[in-house]
């Protein structure tokens, strides 16, 4: 399955922990906020990506099938 | 502002001035406010039925797709189609769906909302009726802003009229005072759980929305031109309309005009003669706000000859939204007036979502900065930035409404914006002699 990153923008407190796991994915803005590449995650990263989902404190991260319609970035 | 019947303007042949008897040349143009003037307050059951009949009967089941064939879209700001909206919630709806009537008007420039269900408090209900028996809802709510006094007054005593004969139980909701609160996902949780902010979709109202059950979430001028449909017809409809769009549509007309207020336009009516009906001129208008706060800014000579068509508009930037037309004096800042309303976006965050809370605080400060004078080495430099960074970020649109509206005020007023910067001083302060 082709896998994207999403965040719950209502959840998220900008631990950023998510970055630091999956920078070639999610960078930060100004205020520690993080900013999603849009598109599927490589197989190569999709490890790093089920741990992104693991360790946010807040739960906000999780994987869904690229492209599915409806939802947010 | 107020809405008031004003001389009649001989030039505006494709404007209705608000709710003003009109000669029969522009019933095309005059549909949701024909019939008495608004000094006649709300309008009667009793006057409603008697100046347009009664609902035709048998018609709910057949309205989806008059409404899909008539090209309706909706009029709370995202110009959704309307038959296709209500088709969604029928399709789910068992029965149980519930017709969200969305009052709220939080824009504030915006009055075109509640002056309609003040003067045709019957018009909206009868779309709610329609829109009930048509989707398969078992209830109605009115949400309805708090602090639209006349328009809750009308619809209270609208509802009281028609007590004996409603097949589905109406309710009055205040919808609280707020910018986000008529946000469709914000007004289906206040009416839930007493929480006016936005909640993350999916599940989007027509899916799971009052009560769990499928919600068909409608502004009150849609449903109002549904009315009128349900009883002329698609073909009717079309038949007003000058361009792609079909249809007539409410405006707001704010700013630099002598004539502010309410009026209804056929879709399609060039800028400059809606701004000639209200008493603009090229010379006296600095910029143009279109589509209130959630649109933008636009060049009085890339605006001038612009039809009011979201068909038209859309593909080159320009937002119809809420029917919004405001005009920028030239003694006014463009710089001053971007930071204002970036200010108050600011200030209108649910203050859910990091990029919102933070994001446009930062662009208000950095805006306000820039138009006093005293800004930041780079503070152009990081609008320019941010205005990129922050859309599709929040769980409601609000952010990307604001960042829109930045880079209109970025694009339209780019050499102020440069110049302030620059600190080499404000084009309209120079102008108007002040320092």
């Amino acid at each position: 399955m082709e896998a994207e990153l999403v965040i719950d923008r209502i959840a998220c407190d900008g631990y950023g922990m998510c970055a630091e796991l999956l920078p070639e994915i999610v960078g930060l803005d100004d205020w520690g906020y993080p900013i999603v590449r849009p598109g599927p995650i490589p197989d190569s990263l999709l490890g790093h990506a089920r741990s992104a989902v693991e360790v946010c404190p807040v739960l906000a991260v999780r994987l869904r099938q690229a492209g599915a319609a409806g939802t947010r970035r | 502002m107020t809405l008031t019947s004003t001389r009649p303007d001989p030039s505006a042949t494709h404007t209705g001035t608000a709710f003003a008897r009109r000669a029969s040349a522009s019933q095309t143009s005059t549909r949701l406010l024909a019939g008495p003037p608004a000094v006649a307050g709300a309008e009667s059951l009793f006057d409603h039925r008697a100046r347009l009949g009664p609902l035709p009967g048998r018609v709910a089941t057949q309205l989806i797709p008059v409404l899909e064939r008539s090209g309706l879209l909706g009029r709370g700001g995202a110009g959704f189609p309307v038959g296709r909206k209500w088709r969604s919630v029928a399709e789910r709806s068992e029965g149980r769906a519930v017709v969200l009537v969305n009052g709220a008007e939080g824009e504030p420039l915006s009055r075109k909302d509640r002056n309609l269900m003040a003067f045709r408090p019957h018009l909206v209900i009868d779309g709610a009726v329609l829109a009930a028996a048509a989707v398969g809802a078992d209830a109605i709510v009115l949400y309805v802003g708090a602090e639209h006094a006349s328009a809750r007054a009308a619809l209270t005593r609208a509802v009281a009229e028609r007590t004996r004969e409603l097949a589905v139980p109406i309710q009055l909701v205040a919808a609280p005072v707020g910018y986000v609160s008529g946000e469709e996902s914000a007004a289906v949780h206040f009416v839930n759980a007493g929480d006016p902010r936005p909640t993350n979709v999916p599940p989007r109202p027509h899916e799971r929305g009052v009560h769990g059950r499928p919600t068909l979430v409608q502004n009150v001028e849609s449903l109002a031109h549904a009315a009128l449909i349900a009883r002329h017809g698609d073909a009717w409809y079309r038949q007003a309309g000058l361009g792609d769009t079909p249809g007539t549509a409410l405006l707001t007309v704010a700013g630099a005009v002598t004539q502010p207020g309410v009026r209804e336009i056929q879709i399609g009516t060039p800028l400059g003669e809606v701004a000639a009906g209200a008493g603009a001129t090229r010379e006296g208008t600095r910029g143009i706000l279109l589509g209130g706060y959630f649109g933008g800014w636009a060049g009085v000579d890339e605006a001038w000859n612009l039809p009011l068509d979201p068909a038209v508009m859309r593909p080159r930037g320009f937002a119809f939204g809420c029917g919004v037309v405001s005009f920028l004096s030239p003694a006014e800042c463009g710089v001053m007036a971007t930071g204002r309303i970036l200010d108050f976006m600011a200030r209108s965050s649910a203050g859910q979502c990091g990029p919102c809370v933070f994001g446009l605080r930062a662009i208000a400060d950095a805006t306000h900065r820039l138009a006093t004078g005293t800004p930041d080495p780079d503070d152009l430099a990081r609008l320019e930035r941010w205005s990129g960074e922050i859309a599709e970020r929040g769980a409601c649109r609000h952010p990307d409404g604001a960042v829109g509206f930045l880079r209109s005020g970025l694009r339209v007023f780019g050499d102020d914006f440069v110049r302030h910067q620059a600190r080499r001083g404000c084009e309209a302060r120079a102008r108007t002699g002040t320092n």
